[in-house]
Order: C-alpha cells, then structure tokens, then sequence
C-alpha cells in the first residue's frame, strides 16, 4: 500500500487551525511529498466546528478521505463529532484538559508548553515531530509567514516550537505514521481551485474584473488583487452582481478582457447581463462557484446543482460555452481557454466550479508563463471592411470587433434588436438574420469542444460518468475497484455545453453498466446527456447534502446499486 | 476643428415636440464647443426614449439595458480612460432601475458625464409614474395618483457630496449646452438632471409649467458653498433654479490604479515575466 494518512485538524474558527494547516501542508509540498487539502467551515468568523484536513503521503491524491489517522483536536468537540471515524491505528493529540480515554490518544499540557495564544503553533511543532518531519522545515515555513509583519514574535514562537518538540520526544509513544525520507523536491506549487483560476485568468490576459463578494467565488477575486498590479489587471468591488457584470461588459466592450465571479444567487442577478453579453456580442467569462441551494443555502458548502441553470440563465436564443474543470491543473487550463473562447466568440462563456474544488489544495508542477496563448481584444483597425459595421452579416457570424477610441471608426453596439450598424430595427428581416447570425457562432464553440476524457479503456464492466469537481473522488473509485481486479472506467467532462455526442456515444454504448455520478439531486447532466446525445445512463449516484464526493462515498453507493439488481 | 456637421442627422423615433429634440442639438452643440472629434466620445445609455438618443448623432455607442447605463460606462472608462464617456437615459432608467448605480457612481468619482432627461414620467412604456415624477400624478397606472414622495436627483448628488452637479431644461437648448460641455469638461463624475417635457404623458410639467417654474440661477450663486448648494438643490416647488448648483474639486476614481496609467489595458501584453514572479508565491 502506498503510504496514505489522513490527518485532521478540528477547532472553532478563531483558534488558528487554518494556519498550522498551511504552514504544515506548505512543509509538507516542498519536502516532496503528496498532499490534498480541504477546509470545512462554517458561514461564521468566529466559533462553529471548522476542520482542515491534509491527505499527505505518496499519492497523489484526488479527494479526500473519510477515516481519520491522526486528529487534532483544538476543543472537545472536535474528538466528539470524529471519534467514530478514526482508524485502528489512530492518534488523537488533544489538551489534557479534555483529552478523552481512548486508546491512541496523547494528551499534552498545552498551558506548560506557553501561553495559549501559541499553542496552534505548539501543536504544529508536535505534528511535525509525530511525522518525523526536521524541526527546521517547520521553523522556516513559520518564520516565512511571520518573517515579514511579525518579526518580534519569532522568537516566542521559537520557542514554544522547541518546547513542544521536547516534550513530543519524551512523551509520544512507537506509531506507524514517520514519513520516510526527506528529500527536498523541485519546486512546486500548493494551489487550491479558486487560486489557479485567478492563475489562469491572468495568464489568459485578464485585465479586468467586477465582483460582489459572495462565498465560495470570493476567493478567486481576492487571488487577483493579490497580483492585480504586477499584471496590470483592474479589479473593482460593485454595488451589486447586476453592476458587475454590467462593468465587465463595458470594460470588454473598450477592450480589457473581462470576467466576473460570483455564485448561484449572485449569477441569478446576473442573467439580464448575460443576455446582454449576447446580443452586443461582448466577450465576457462568468465564473460561477457552485454552493447548496436554493435561495441563500449553505453557503459555505458544496453542490453541482446549478448545471442547469447556467446553461438556461438569461433570455433569448443564443450560443455559450461551459467548461467544468475537474483538477487543479484544469482550473488553470480552462480559464485561459474560457477566456480565449470568450474573445473568439465574443460570447458569453462560463467557467463552472464548486465549493469542494475552490478550497481544495494540491501540489501542481509550475505552469510555463512561455506556453501561454497571448488573446488579444478586438480586430485590426486596418484589416476591417469599410464602412466599419460592427454588425455585418458574415458566413461564420463572426463580425469584426473594433473597440471605440482606438480608431476613428465607430462602434456601436446594442441590446435592442440592431441592424449591421448596430442601430435599433423592428424590421423582421433583420431580425431573422441577426438571430441565425448570432447562432451560427455556435459552430465555431463546437469546432473547439473538449472531449470528455476517458480513463481504464473501453467497453469496461462498470463506466463511471461525471463532470466538473467529481472528477478526483470518481478516479480513486474506480482505481480501488480495478484494484480489486474489477473492469471499470472513467468518463470525464471537464466541458459541459456544448456537448458532441460522436465524441462519446461509442464509449457510453460500449460499456457493460453506466453510473452517472453527479453532486445533485435530480441528474442534471444525466438528464443533459439523454437529451443531447439520445443515451438514457441507468444508474445514478447523486450526493446533495453539501459535501463532497468521495471514493468510499461512491464505492458504498455502488454496492447498494448491485445489490438492488441482484434482488431485480 | 470638429463641426456639428460630423455629428450627422438621423430619423428619430421621438414623438414631434418632445424636449429629447432640444436635449440632442444641446449635447451636439457641447461635444462640437469641447473640441470632440465623434470617435473620442463614448455614448452609453440605458432603455427608454431618452436612451435611444445616441442612435441619433455619430459617435460610439453602448446602448446597454434597462437602468444600466452607469455600470456599462464605468467599466469602459476604467477599460479606456482616454474615451469621453457619456452615461445618458431617462429618469427611470437612472433613478429608478439604476439608482443603485447612481449612488455608487457619485460616491466613486470617475472623470464621466450623466445626461438624465427627466420627463418625470416613463415615456417608453406609454405613461407610467416615475421616481421623479409629483405627489398625485395620475396615471393609468396610479390612476389615484403617484403616492410615494418624488426623488430629488440633485438634492441627492448634492447630499452625496458630487463634484458636479447641475440642473438643465431641454426648452432652453443655449443654456443646455453651456452646461453639458461645463460637465464634460469637469474633472470628475458630473451630473446633468435635464427637465424635459413630455408631449405624450406628462400633461402636468409642461412646457408652459416649466416656463412658469424655471429661473437661471444667477452669480450670486457659489457653486462652491456646500449649503448654498444644498439650499438650491431644495428648491423645487414654486421656483426651480437652472444652472450648475454644487463643484467641487475632488480626487478621481480612475487614479487609484497604477496599470491605466499606461494606456488602455486592450493594448497591454502579459508580461511572462511578471507571471512568472506571480507563480513563486505559491512554491
Ligand atoms: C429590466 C427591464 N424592465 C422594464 C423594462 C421596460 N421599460 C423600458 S423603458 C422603461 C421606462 C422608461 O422610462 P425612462 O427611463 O424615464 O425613459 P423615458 O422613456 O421616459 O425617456 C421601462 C420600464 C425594460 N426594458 N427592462
Ligand atoms: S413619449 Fe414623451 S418622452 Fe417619449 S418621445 Fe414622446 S414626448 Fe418624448
Ligand atoms: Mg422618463
């Protein structure tokens, strides 16, 4: 077995779990191990149960776990709500003002180590000791963080880590989680969904986005204000969702690559500007972070429920794109190709993500800021056609895009039905050969679709179909189930509209069973396959009680499944 | 020099005596007095009959949606800081639809111009109360009469602490225009409420009512003095004072961001190096 340990990191939210978390999945990475960060929080700053689980090992890993090796609990009610999932082997480090009687658990007088103000950094320095990791990986990747705003509190902090060291020295019994070997790896990088996103739409070209705050979107913004100078990107809080996207369209329209980030109930304002993207014909990509819903939800939680409503949002007929990154890498990828594809249909194109996936952090191999595929705004002054119409009729029903200002041509652009100066018209005519116009453009999204990817061959037993985040939990399913000598693959799409049936109907006749494994209730995309490709799958797992997928959660679905045909 | 020419002539969709006519030839005659070339000039509107007038002279335009105008015209601004931009709709669209984005856009301060035509009406959708429009107004929509108080625009720009502020009448197309190349020039949001006569659906603030009601505030008058604005603002009931009513000089929104200082985002590459620099804060 290749090594694999879960450990988790339990407290209420103030108690500074999320930082040794970092500092510890930070060591972790450039010591050259495998890492898989997820956080689980509530919608509260202070208070409520919050954890930070780190899967760490050889991996990699996908997805998270479900049983527990090591737990650390920063409060009482940490070692009660996770008990029930430690494995045989499990330690639990708790104070030894509440540290229960369980075999496993070592109890450490946290208020003999120093004040209590550091004793997430004392837990740190014992984790790090419990795994063997040396004493100076941790130091640096504290003194890192602190190095900089806290210089004075090095020292204590120095401390506090030597001590507890010590003392996890004389007190922690022989366990079977040492981390074999440190050897320091090359470089990479620890990003979670939403960072590779802003990654990716600054590689892409990005120069401007509107936003209003809305969890689990919020972070993808915060990324690029983080760098929103050095690459040149302008970044504006708006007074609502409405005036987002509404800035974003205005800011594509004169020429600045445009997005904007939000979540199901933020979209919902939206969808008018989505429409209006359409019609003007305005590059824009909507970066919409799925939560529960309806309505406000559970917001700092997970679903895939909203597949449907991004392909409807916003009236009228007219052509989209939706990609649904499965990986860390795709989030990186598919930004810039959203982006691209947004330009080069000046259209509205969405990129589709999750809670799970924007808090989700992996180790990735640097991406190559050469590779990156410059998108440049608008078309040539020069090269256009004169008079310039910025609406004239072409056999592709893609018309030259001049952005104002930049020549002594004239744009005009309109979300009245227009003619091919872009002027209002009520004539029939025009309409019928605007609306062809705009969905001819269709084609060109189709020309460049990304085939869902296969993974275990074709004409497998069981073939497990999923789209966007369930993509990590579906492959560690079914490597388990080939483990175990079964013949099951994978299908995955990472872009969900519009879909080409050729491209996989063989692969979904082909096989044996079919299991749609989708984060709703009702299977959206399941519905969306039948519809497109004329394949009704049979079987479903569907997850919708705001938690991730994960490989056990899946396995266990499946075995109900089989069961259920063997009593048929 | 540009002429009013370049500005062209169109058909227009308005009905024959409505005051947008003045409004347009007053934006005309300002865009030619500030030395505009058509192509330096953005013109973006909401829905409305009002917003329909960049249709009707040459130069960009974003006719965007219904209480929209401002957000559409910020973000090109912010896209392309050279671009005269000029947000223009009715009442409805900027007061009632959009007034959220009117707050905000005051509060913010970028170098752009409002145009509201206030009919204090809904033209468009055939005579509906307006947020601007008087206590009573009687429609087929309100037919006991528009209940809620009346939104003053220029009381609220004034409170809100504008750099720009003052109020215009389409009937009087000379004055009209000296203040919309007064906003144009501004440096700084400005606001331009225009009162605007409605043949079709406001038979109450006519163009005899207007003529009645409306003074030009004359130089007595210190745009600069925050309480004289405000008082001037308030005034708006028997006697309605026409000119600039509050400026002041005021830090612009734009200039808080270092990357505009180098021309339009449009035309600035991806530096691989910065990109470069940006990935090490990951490892
Ligand atoms: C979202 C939306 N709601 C409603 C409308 C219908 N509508 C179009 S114009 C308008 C009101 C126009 O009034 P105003 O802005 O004062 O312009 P006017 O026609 O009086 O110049 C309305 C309600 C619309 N186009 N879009
Ligand atoms: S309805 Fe009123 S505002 Fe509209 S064009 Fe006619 S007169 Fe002018
Ligand atoms: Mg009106």
């Amino acid at each position: 077995m290749p090594l694999d340990i879960h450990l988790l990191i339990g407290g209420e939210a103030g108690q500074g779990l999320v930082t040794i978390g970092q500092l510890l999945s930070k060591a972790l990475v450039r010591a050259g191990y495998e890492v898989f960060v997820s956080q689980s929080y509530h919608s509260r700053i202070r208070g409520g149960h919050n954890t930070f689980a780190i899967r760490l090992g050889e991996g990699p890993f996908f997805a998270p776990r479900e049983s527990i090796d090591i737990l650390v609990a920063l409060n009482a009610e940490t070692v009660e709500l996770h008990r029930g999932q430690l494995t045989g082997q499990a330690r639990l480090i708790a104070d030894s003002a509440f540290a229960p009687d369980l075999p496993g658990t070592i109890s450490v007088p946290f208020a003999e180590l120093g004040p209590e103000r550091l004793w997430n950094t004392a837990a740190l320095a014992l984790l790090g000791q419990i795994l063997g990791l040396p004493s100076d990986a941790l130091y640096q990747a504290v003194e890192a963080m602190l190095g900089k705003k806290h210089p004075e509190a090095l020292t204590e902090n120095r401390e506090i880590m030597e001590k507890s060291r010590e003392w996890a020295v004389a007190h922690v019994p022989q366990h079977g989680f040492m981390l074999p070997g440190w050897t320091p790896a090359t470089a990479r990088l620890l990003l979670n969904g939403n960072q590779a996103i802003a990654l990716g739409a600054l590689a892409g070209g990005l120069k401007f986005c509107a936003f209003y705050p809305m969890t689990p979107a919020t972070s993808i913004v915060l990324e690029l204000i983080t760098h929103a100078e050095a690459m040149g990107c302008v970044l504006e809080q708006a007074e609502d969702e409405i005036a987002a996207i509404n800035m974003a369209i205005g800011a594509s329209f004169a020429g600045a690559i445009s997005m904007v980030a939000t979540s199901g109930g933020g979209f919902a304002l939206m969808a008018e500007g989505v429409s209006l993207a359409a019609m003007t014909e305005t590059p824009v990509l909507i970066a919409v972070a799925q939560r529960p819903g309806p309505a406000t939800g559970m917001p700092t939680r997970t679903e895939q429920g909203d597949l449907e409503f991004v392909l409807h949002a916003g009236h009228g007929e007219y052509p989209r794109a939706i990609f649904a990154p499965g990986s860390i890498e795709a989030c990186y990828q598919l930004t810039q190709k959203a982006l691209a594809m947004a330009e080069r249909s000046q259209s509205p194109v969405f990129l589709l993500t999750d809670q799970f996936l924007a808090d989700s952090s992996r180790p990735v191999a640097p991406f190559d800021p050469a590779a990156i595929v410059p998108v440049r705004a608008g078309d040539e002054p020069d090269a256009v056609p004169t008079p310039y119409q910025r609406y004239r009729l072409t056999e592709n029903g893609l018309s030259p895009r001049l952005l104002p200002g930049l020549s002594t041509h004239l744009v005009v652009a309109d979300s009245d039905e227009h003619d091919e100066d872009g002027h209002i018209s009520e004539d029939h005519g025009v309409r019928v050969a605007m609306v062809e116009k705009r969905l001819r453009k269709l084609d060109i999204l189709k020309q460049e679709v990304i085939a869902p990817s296969l993974d275990g061959g074709k004409g497998a037993d069981l073939l497990l179909v999923c789209w966007g985040s369930s993509q990590g939990p579906v492959l560690e399913a079914a490597a388990v189930l080939r483990g175990q000598g079964s013949s099951v693959a994978s299908l995955h799409f990472s872009q969900v509209w519009p879909l080409v049936p050729p491209q996989f109907i063989d692969i979904l006749q082909g096989a044996k069973e079919v299991v749609c494994v989708e984060g709703n209730a009702t299977g959206q995309f399941a519905r969306l396959i039948q519809r497109e490709a004329g394949f009704a799958i049979p079987g479903r797992i569907a997850r919708y009680d705001g938690l991730p997928f994960t490989a056990r959660y899946i396995l266990k679905r499946l075995e109900s499944l089989a069961a259920v045909e063997v009593r048929a | 020099m540009t002429s009013i020419e370049e500005y062209g002539k169109y058909e227009t969709a308005w009905c024959p005596g409505c005051g947008n006519f003045g409004i347009l030839n007053s934006l005309k005659k300002a865009l030619v007095a500030c030395g505009l070339a058509p192509h330096q000039v953005l013109l973006v509107s909401g829905i409305g009959q009002a917003a329909k007038t960049p249709h009707y002279l040459k130069t960009n335009v974003f006719n965007g949606l219904h209480g929209r105008s401002l957000p559409a015209a910020i973000g090109a601004k912010l896209a392309n800081p050279g671009l005269t931009v000029i947000a223009e709709s009715g009442d409805g669209c900027m007061y009632g639809e959009g007034g959220n984005h009117f707050l905000a856009a005051l509060r913010r301060n970028l170098n752009l111009t409002i145009l509201a035509h206030d009919n204090r009406v809904y033209g468009l959708t055939k005579g509906q109360a307006s947020p601007t429009s008087e206590q009573g107004f009687v429609t087929k929509t309100q037919p006991h009469g528009a209940f809620a108080a009346p939104f003053n625009p220029v009381a609220v720009a004034v409170t809100m602490g504008a750099s720009f502020v003052a109020r215009g009448y389409a009937g009087m197309p000379e004055h009209l225009a000296g203040l919309i190349a007064q906003a144009i020039k501004h440096r700084g949001t400005a606001l331009v409420d225009i009162m605007q006569p409605c043949v079709s659906f406001n038979k109450v603030n006519t163009y005899k009512w207007y003529k009645e009601h409306c003074y030009e505030l004359g130089d007595a008058h210190d745009p600069a003095d925050h309480a004289q604005a405000l008082r001037a603002a308030l005034e708006f009931g028997e006697r309605i004072p026409l000119g600039v009513i509050y400026k002041i000089e005021k830090p612009l929104f734009e200039e808080q961001f270092a990357v505009l200082k180098n021309g339009p985002p449009a035309r600035q590459e991806v530096s691989q190096e910065a990109l470069r620099q940006v990935m090490q804060h990951y490892v």
